[in-house]
This record gives C-alpha cells, sequence and structure tokens, in this order.
C-alpha cells in the first residue's frame, strides 16, 4: 500500500436524459453519507464505484489505484477493484447456505472449500452469526439477512466500502438495535465508507460527514451537525424539519437589524448580517414560532403575520401545525396549547418569531 | 362491467366450456383406446421376445447422449442468445430455434445434404477422418439433436433472460470472474429451468422419427429407435405396436409426473 488510501471521486455518468455530476473525497476510516432523494443519482454513484457502471467522464481512484479514468480509457472490472457493496436488497446467494455465501469471496480467489470455510466462520463469529451458518437466506430475518450481507462483504477484505441503503428493507422495530450495530462495524473498519441512504436520521447516525445528493448534482457538504442546522435546499430542510425560506437581503441601520424579503411572500426581520450575499436563505424551527389567537399588540410588531390552520398532525409528544400564511409556515406546539389556543383546520390565526430565534445564511455558503 | 364472482365459484361461460370439454375429450380418448386394446396378456411375451428391448436401449441411449450434446452446446448458445450485445442477435435466434417449426422429415433431408458422404461437411469427414454419420447409431444421435436441442436453447434462454441480475453484479463485486459467476451463481440459479428444458429435449428427442428415419434409416439394433420400430410393427404386428407404444406412454406419464412442479416454474429463478 503506499499512502493512505482516499476515494477520490470526480466525474460524471450519462444515462439518457439523466446526467450525474459529482466531486466527493473520503479519508480512510471516514464515513460519508451520500442523502438524497429518490431518483437523485445515489445508487448511480455507487455503482460506479463499484464497477458496475462506467464513468462518461472523469475519475475514480483509491489511494494510487485508479479505478475508472474515462479520458484515459481505463476501467478496472468489478472483480478486480478491493471495493465491496452492500446491495439493498442484500442479493444473498439463495442457493448457498450463510456460511458459503460468507466463504464466496475467498472461493472466487481459489481459496479451497476447507479454508474458505474456516474464514468466513471467523467472520461470522465477529458479527455474532455463528449460529446461523447452516441456514439458507430465506430462513433469515431481514436484520440477519443485513448482518449475512455485510459479513459476505467485509469477508472479502475490501478497502473501501459502500453500502446502499443499507437499513431501508428493515422494519422500523429493529431498525434501531441494526444500526446501533452498523455504526460500530462502519467505525471498526479502516478504509473509507461511503453509505447511500434517503433517509436523514439513518444518515446523521451512521456518517461523520453528509453530501447531499439532488438531480445529479452536489448541494451540500458539511458535517450532520452544520446540515441539520443551516439546509441548503427544501428538500433538506424537510427531513430535518425546519422551516426554509430563500429571500433577498435588504440592509438597514443597525438598531432595526435586516431585512429579508422572502421569494414565498412577506418580509422577516433578522439580526444585523456581517456582509456579503444578498440572496441568503432563513431557517426557522417550528418550534420557534408561537401562535396566537388576536394580533399580539404586547410584542415587538415584527415578524408577525396571519395565517389560516392548514392541517394538525400529531407527533410524539407534541403537535405539528401546518400554517397557510404568507409565508406559509410548520408550527410545533404542545397538545395543551392546541387545546387552549383552540385551534382547528380553517381557524385564523397570527403567527410571530422573534428576530433572535431566526438563522439566516448566504445561499451560497453550505455548497 | 366485470361480474364479482368468488373465486370458488367462477362459472365458465358455455361458448368457452363446451369447445375445452371437446379438446380434453379429443386429447385423451386416443391414449385411453391405446390402454383399452393393449394385448396387457401377451404383454411379457411381445417385450421378451420381439426387438423391443433393443429398440428401447437405442433410443433411450441416444436421447440422453442427444441431450449430452445439448446441455454441452445449447446452455452456452442459450446464455450468448440472452446477454451477448451483437447486432443480428435476433436474427441469429430465429434461425437456431428453427428446427422447432421445421418439418423434421425436412431436417433430415438437410442434414443428410450436409453430413452424407458426399455432403458440404460430410465428404470431408469421411475423407479425412473416415467418419460416416448417415445410417448409424451416431447418426440417429445427431438427428436427435438437431431437432431437440432448441426446446433446451429456448427453455434455458428465458430463464437466463429472467433471472436477477443483481446477484452476478453482486458475485462480481465479491471478486468472482465471470466464469466463476456462470459457474457459481447463474447456472445454479437457472437449476430448474435447467432440469425442465433437459426433460423437455430429451423427451423430443426419445420420440423423434422423422429426421431419423430420413437421416440413419431403420437398422434393427443400430439405428432402429422405439418410434420407427412402432411404425414399421404397425403393418406386421399390430400387438407388438401397440405394447411398444404404450411402454412410450408409460416413459412419457413418468416425465410429466417428474416435472410437474418444475414446469410452472419456467424461466424464474427461485
Amino acid at each position: 500500500m503506499t499512502g493512505p488510501e482516499v476515494l477520490d471521486v470526480a466525474g460524471s455518468l450519462d444515462r439518457g436524459t439523466f446526467r450525474l455530476d459529482v466531486a466527493l473525497r473520503v479519508e480512510p476510516g471516514e464515513v460519508l453519507g451520500v442523502l438524497g432523494p429518490n431518483g437523485a443519482g445515489k445508487t448511480s454513484l455507487l455503482r460506479a464505484v463499484a464497477g458496475l457502471t462506467r464513468l462518461s467522464s472523469g475519475y475514480i481512484s483509491l489511494g494510487g489505484l485508479v479505478l475508472d479514468d474515462a479520458e484515459a480509457r481505463t476501467f478496472l472490472p468489478p472483480e478486480d477493484r478491493p471495493v465491496g457493496l452492500v446491495f439493498q436488497s442484500y442479493l444473498l446467494f439463495p442457493h448457498l447456505s450463510v456460511l458459503d455465501n460468507v466463504a464466496f469471496a475467498a472461493r472466487s480467489h481459489g481459496v479451497r472449500r476447507g479454508p474458505a470455510r474456516t474464514h468466513a466462520s471467523e467472520w461470522l463469529e465477529r458479527l455474532g452469526l455463528a449460529s446461523f451458518a447452516d441456514r439458507k437466506p430465506h430462513e433469515l430475518s431481514g436484520g440477519q439477512a443485513q448482518r449475512v450481507a455485510l459479513a459476505r462483504t467485509l469477508a472479502a477484505e475490501p478497502r473501501l466500502l459502500l453500502l446502499d441503503e443499507p437499513l431501508s428493507a428493515l422494519d422500523a422495530r429493529i431498525r434501531l438495535d441494526v444500526r446501533t450495530e452498523l455504526r460500530r462495524h462502519l467505525h471498526q473498519f479502516g478504509g473509507p465508507v461511503l453509505i447511500v441512504t434517503h433517509d436523514a436520521l439513518e444518515a446523521m447516525v451512521l456518517a461523520d460527514r453528509l453530501l447531499v445528493l439532488e438531480d445529479g448534482r452536489v448541494v451540500q457538504q458539511g458535517t450532520p451537525a452544520e446540515v441539520a442546522r443551516r439546509p441548503a435546499t427544501q428538500y433538506v430542510a424537510s427531513l430535518v424539519g425546519l422551516n426554509l425560506y430563500p429571500g433577498t437581503l435588504a440592509r438597514h441601520e443597525a438598531t432595526v437589524g435586516d431585512v429579508v424579503t422572502l421569494d414565498a411572500g412577506g418580509a422577516v426581520t433578522v439580526r444585523s448580517q456581517p456582509g456579503g450575499a444578498d440572496r441568503v436563505l432563513v431557517a426557522i424551527r417550528p418550534s420557534a414560532v408561537a401562535v396566537h389567537t388576536r394580533r399580539p399588540d404586547h410584542a415587538s410588531p415584527r415578524n408577525v403575520w396571519a395565517g389560516t390552520v392548514a392541517s394538525l398532525e400529531q407527533l410524539a409528544d407534541r403537535v405539528r401545525a401546518q400554517v397557510d400564511g404568507v409565508p406559509p409556515a410548520l408550527v410545533d406546539l404542545t397538545p395543551a396549547a392546541v387545546a387552549e389556543l383552540g385551534l382547528h383546520p380553517g381557524r385564523e390565526v397570527w403567527l410571530s418569531v422573534k428576530a433572535t430565534e431566526i438563522d439566516v445564511y448566504p445561499e451560497t455558503a453550505a455548497v | 362491467m366485470r361480474r364479482r364472482v368468488g373465486p370458488d365459484q367462477q362459472a365458465v361461460p358455455w361458448p368457452l366450456g363446451v369447445p375445452a370439454a371437446v379438446a380434453v375429450l379429443f386429447l385423451l380418448v386416443p391414449l385411453l383406446g391405446l390402454v383399452v386394446r393393449a394385448p396387457w396378456r401377451g404383454l411379457h411375451r411381445i417385450v421378451v421376445e420381439s426387438q423391443v428391448v433393443d429398440a428401447l436401449r437405442l433410443s433411450l441411449l441416444c436421447a440422453s447422449a442427444a441431450t449430452l450434446i445439448s446441455l454441452v452446446l445449447g446452455v452456452p448458445l442459450a446464455w450468448v442468445l440472452a446477454r451477448a450485445r451483437l447486432r443480428g442477435i435476433g436474427l441469429l435466434r430465429a434461425l437456431v430455434t428453427l428446427p422447432l417449426v421445421l418439418p423434421p422429415v425436412v431436417g433430415g433431408v438437410a442434414l443428410l445434404l450436409a453430413f452424407g458422404r458426399v455432403g458440404l461437411v460430410g465428404q470431408y469427414l469421411h475423407g479425412w477422418f473416415g467418419i460416416t454419420l448417415p445410417f448409424t447409431t451416431p447418426g440417429v444421435i445427431v438427428a436427435e439433436t438437431f431437432v431437440a436441442m432448441p426446446f433446451l436453447v429456448v427453455t434455458v434462454e428465458g430463464a437466463f433472460r429472467a433471472a436477477d441480475r443483481g446477484y452476478e453484479e453482486a458475485a462480481a463485486t465479491l471478486g468472482a470472474s465471470r466464469m466463476t459467476v456462470f459457474r457459481r451463481v447463474t447456472l445454479p440459479l437457472i437449476g430448474p429451468s435447467l432440469v425442465a428444458g433437459s426433460v423437455l429435449c430429451w423427451a423430443r428427442a426419445l420420440g423423434e422419427f422423422g429426421a431419423t428415419i430420413t437421416f440413419a434409416g431403420n437398422f434393427p439394433g443400430r439405428t432402429q429407435t422405439v418410434p420407427i420400430a412402432v411404425y414399421l410393427a404397425l403393418e406386421q404386428d399390430p400387438e407388438a405396436a401397440i405394447a411398444l407404444s404404450l411402454v412410450l406412454l408409460a416413459v412419457s406419464v413418468a416425465v410429466l409426473v417428474g416435472l410437474r412442479d418444475r414446469w410452472f416454474s419456467v424461466g424464474g429463478a427461485p
């Protein structure tokens, strides 16, 4: 091995009218979560790194090893790449036992049956699967199949690990347990890890860094905390449960604060912003929005607007109200507050937000 | 508008029910006739004394050999037809499955022109290697393979198409070469179709008449298979013909019973 094995991708691939254009780096020991809606190109990205799809342009390299270079016409086929891929549907070979599934990679590399099985047993042992060795894949539960798929991939001793929606096929009940365990295994793996998901929580828990992909393009990169606090697009905002409004910043005297005219209509007064772009994003937590049945006259007149309750939805310990207005907003309340205010769909209400509760950041900064 | 009827009491409209019943009778009555008219008392004598045993042995041998050759050559062909992205693959598929619809006698004539002593290929086989195919046991096998292999190819090709490519991709990411993927993943996955195709092929070879008698003739013990023996016996010894037919019927029923679970999963991976 020559130096640290960094995964480096800078390329694009075309599939009909769809185009994926991505540049990313993953350090050894780092888990990069690729988050995006269906059809954003997440799986295409994984397939390109695994060698199941060729890039149209650009390159993929792992340390000093070039996996794909469209210009140089270098393409390493999947069987020659030191890359492990855990498929979304696991794809355990139905005709082989769990043990032989895990021994598959060694057998493919010419190891004899005995030693290959011994090696596979060690991996099953490591993942707590020893008692399932003789089962066929159809005799496993979803969580067990997921672990076997991981064991099969790890047993091939890849230098780069890829996971495609690793938990999406599981019941919500067991997802938490499997996620905790998966997190442990991912952090024990020494090489770069790329994990694709459309589940924000999964990405936040499993990944050290996030990359958000929409329509084949990278729209945001950052730590899970940064992405959750300052989403760059409506998609990310809805995943992390924030109100997000793009708008234009107009500067006023420091005493008054600045005003952002929102694209969705209306305007909000925010704390004075340091210099920079005029195009900004305004993020407001649903719990930061106050609801009143009459126009609040005691409060500062800024950031008060009228609306109509469109829907109420019970979430765990609170109620999320969707309020139509200029701009529309999601508001979180306690069930007690909903009762006290007598809220119901169609009810006219007033909303207010303190300027200090509003986060404003340049539209391009997050990308 | 569709009238909703419970799944257990689905009424059959008579314009469909009556022809269906006629079809069932038409297919089953001849077989019934065979069983009813069979010389059950003398069956043992006929089987032992006539050339039934020789013909049956030859038939089983040749049909099995034809199936083996079809497997060795036909499975790779099916894979190429299903997977290779070559121009003209559609035309190639039409050509190699032509024997499915070609009258077997025409196939026999074509084989004579190709592998006969003065045929396109046959003259060199004879001249260089001293190999003569027509009117020999290997000739029977060649004729049966020609007619039966497309049955295997068509069945297995469908299975290759229907098989989940994801498993092959998973195998490739685990480091399996393309041949290893084929041997250790693709073939096991299409196992049921492979069995179904082989049995279809074997049954077709066993019943082969037209191409065999045209290309290989009728020499007892050498090229006289059961179907040919039945046809000839019908004039001289009808009872023997019926007995031989019964034997073939029994073999066919056995094949059908053996296939009953797999018949409907043709093309499907487990």
